[in-house]
């Protein structure tokens, strides 16, 4: 149902990732991770090592932060992120590169994995891993099924179905045997029979690799190319397409007995299993249509965008529009280049100027074009309506909190109404609204 | 067409008339609900704006409960105000009680020359949305976002943006003090302070609290918390707290002191006499930095010295 066809702009596919150098100075966030910041357990002028653990999780919904770098710990204090809001952060002076001798920095491949369900479990969550398909879910919490329900499909998201971004892409053809011995761990973890790997069409070269790579684990691994169309990588519509599945409204994925994991995630999993390594570098795309080079990057977290930009491309052009954390579609413009990297950061994305520029609104014609593309079958046209006219309740009724908020409705709006901010605000006032009624 | 079939439909219909009549009639008395009428009589000398600001659903609603209670205790309409009260109060027999007037007054001083833009925002213009994205074009998380909930949210019209600074101003002769803006701004940038004598008010038109080299970062009008309007102050009226001074509004008796001593401008006066420019004496004035807000003499100052 629904779905748009945005262009692709792949550009930066054929840029093989590279390691980015460790800057002079690091600044870790606490909230790197959906729930509860993380608590430092550090003090200033601490001496740390890669690797080592510096912010606990002490709340439920919470994920421990590790040390990307070596060196002294400057500070202890709030900064801002990329839109200027402050949180709690852990700030290093970076000096050498010692790492935590429980890592192993081999670069050989380590098939055997002889854990059971609660050690793998325990393992994540001591390495603070977190879904790194954007909304940074604690793996740990996901991959422990809650008691009454049961896991049947295990789907790896390899989709990848936002326009620009390339870091699946190209972790696939350089990481495949290392993200499929992942997938097999979380497969064992959740004791499924197969896992599925989707893969959008228009990857061709990741699709026939892993299904090379895949046909080594005797079956267990099956890669399913998908039909292209945004958001085919959408956590539901990525189970309907592979299950045929629907998950209900207010539901989640483990109660039609899916569980799905990005592919990034299982590539950090590999790592923290097999190499005791925790969750401290993430593949980064730097891509824009007027850049004049496109990168691949394997980021230590907690980088600023800012030395990102310096050391890739220099400078930004002088035409540039906005720089955006994520996709096009579902990314955030940034306001201040200056803050970190968090774990879920998959992009830095220049948008020129004559793009960036949103048209001119005008009257909703009733076309119902965005009821068209929208992909959970909702009304956007009413939504916005509703929520003009400060009738939350009324939208809340209408199941505004269903959104996903692909951008699908806004995408496809030829009266350029902002159909997704309006949405988003519809479904802050419906969330407080359901807060107060709980209290 | 015989003239007996059109007397009959005639008759047919005026005796179902008249039993309906009857009907009707009988159903009316039996059912009948006796309202007092005082509730009319109040409902009409409210504003009708229900605009909730008395935290009822309605005008009409409080004026039930003024009719209920039968008396004012507790009950008050902000945005009638004394005029309102004398007339509900001559309805239900009582005495009104003696309020102070209060007036909306804005708590930043943002505006687009103090707090410039350093980036453009390009989304729904919403406060609450806005809000929730991100911290704005100035960069300061706590300012004024300049979107106008506020003033969409004035049944008064006493609340527009202007233009030129970005900010909304209230209209001292509509605002009515309801309260309906400080509901919706998200940043709780609007308060509602006593009128004053000669409608005279002194407060911090800044929320910011971060420590003061990064709030003057942001925007030259900020409240750095120096504490030096704290130690003019004779009524020990203001209070400091995470970098920012309050002044608590039931103590300031409006003398003016601390403005001409607010580094950066963050005290505003409002409808005190402007300084004249004297070039020859007033040294310590010229030692300010400059700010645009108009700064202002205090009323009790001798004008010859």
């Amino acid at each position: 149902m629904g779905g748009v066809h945005p262009e692709e702009n792949k550009i930066s596919t054929n840029a093989v990732i590279e390691k980015f150098p460790v800057p002079a100075q690091m600044t870790v966030l606490m909230n790197q991770h959906l729930g509860a910041p993380a608590t430092p357990i550090v003090a200033k002028g601490d001496k740390v090592k890669v690797g080592q653990l510096i912010g606990e999780a002490q709340a439920f919904m919470c994920a421990n932060v590790h040390s990307p770098v070596s060196g002294t710990v400057k500070d202890i204090t709030a900064v801002k992120d990329p839109f200027g809001m402050m949180k709690p952060a852990i700030v290093i002076d970076v000096e050498g590169d010692e790492w935590m001798e429980t890592i192993d920095r081999t670069p050989d491949i380590k098939r055997e994995c002889n854990l059971d369900s609660k050690e793998v479990i325990a393992k994540l969550k001591e390495m603070g891993i977190v879904g790194l398909g954007g909304a940074t879910f604690p793996a740990h919490i996901k991959y422990a099924v809650p008691e009454g329900k049961k896991a049947e499909y295990l789907i790896i998201n390899a989709v990848e179905c936002e326009p620009y971004l390339t870091s699946d892409h190209r972790v696939m053809l350089e990481h495949a045997e290392e993200i499929c011995i992942g997938i097999d761990i979380l497969r064992g973890a959740l004791n499924v029979p197969h896992a599925y790997i989707g893969i959008e069409n228009n990857k061709p070269e990741p699709i026939a690799h892993m299904q090379k790579v895949a046909a080594q684990f005797g079956g267990r691994l099956i890669v399913e190319p998908l039909k292209v169309k945004y958001p085919q990588g959408a956590e539901k519509q990525l189970i309907n397409a592979i299950t045929g599945r629907c998950v209900p409204s207010g539901k989640l994925p483990i109660d039609v007995g899916c569980v799905v994991s990005n592919v990034g995630t299982t590539f950090a999993v590999y790592e923290a299993i097999q190499k005791n390594k925790p969750l401290i570098e993430n593949i980064l795309t730097v891509t824009g249509k007027k850049l004049p080079s496109q990168h691949n990057y394997q980021v230590r977290i907690g980088t600023t965008y800012s030395d990102i930009i310096k050391h890739s491309i220099g400078e930004l052009p002088a035409t540039t529009g906005k720089v955006i954390s994520g996709g096009p579609m579902m990314g955030k413009a940034m306001c201040n280049l200056d803050a970190p990297t968090v774990k879920g950061a998959s992009s830095v994305l220049v948008i020129d100027e004559g793009e960036a520029v949103r048209a001119q609104e005008s009257n909703c014609i009733r076309c119902g074009k965005c009821m068209m593309a929208c992909p959970m079958g909702l009304e956007p046209y009413l939504f916005s309506a509703l929520v003009r006219n400060d009738r939350f309740e009324e939208a809340g009724a209408n199941n505004i909190l269903d959104c996903i908020e692909c951008g699908c409705c806004f995408f496809s709006c030829p009266a350029n109404k902002p159909l997704l901010d309006e949405i988003r605000l519809g479904k802050n006032k419906m969330r407080a609204i359901l807060a107060a009624k709980k209290k | 067409m015989d003239i007996n079939v059109i007397l009959l439909a005639v008759l047919i219909l005026g005796v179902t008339g008249a039993i309906f009549a009857v009907v009707l009639y009988i159903v009316a008395q039996k059912f009948k609900v006796i309202e007092d009428p005082m509730i009319d009589q109040i409902a009409d000398v409210l504003p009708g704006a229900n605009c909730g600001g008395c935290g009822k659903a309605g005008c009409r609603a409080m004026a039930e409960a003024f009719v209920k209670q039968g008396n004012m205790e507790g009950l008050s309409c902000p945005a009638g105000g004394a005029a309102v009260a004398e007339k509900v109060a001559a309805i239900l027999g009582c005495v009104a009680e003696a309020s102070d007037p209060k007036v909306a007054v804005l708590r930043c001083n943002g505006s687009c020359s103090n707090a410039p833009a350093k980036n453009h925002y390009d989304g729904l213009k919403d406060c609450a949305f806005a809000n929730s994205v991100y911290t704005g074009e100035s960069g300061c998380s706590f300012g004024c976002l300049g979107l106008g909930n506020c003033a969409k949210a004035c049944q008064f019209g006493a609340l527009s943006v202007d233009p030129e600074t970005g900010l909304p101003v209230v209209d001292e002769e509509k605002c009515t003090a309801c309260g309906a803006c400080v509901k919706a701004c998200p940043r709780n940038l609007i308060e509602l302070r006593k009128k004053g004598m000669k409608n005279r008010r002194v407060f911090v038109a800044c929320r910011n609290t971060e420590k003061g080299g990064v709030a003057r970062k942001n925007c030259s009008a900020a409240c750095i918390g120096c504490g030096k309007c704290q130690k003019v102050c004779k009524k020990e009226a203001i209070t400091i707290e995470k970098n920012l001074c309050y002044i608590d509004w039931t103590k300031c008796v409006a003398c003016g002191l601390c403005v001409n001593e607010c580094p950066t401008g963050a005290i505003h006066a409002v409808n005190f006499t402007p300084v004249k420019p004297k070039p020859k004496v007033e040294a310590p004035a010229a030692e300010a930095p400059k700010v645009d807000t108009p700064k202002v003499e205090t009323p009790a100052t001798p004008k010859t010295e």
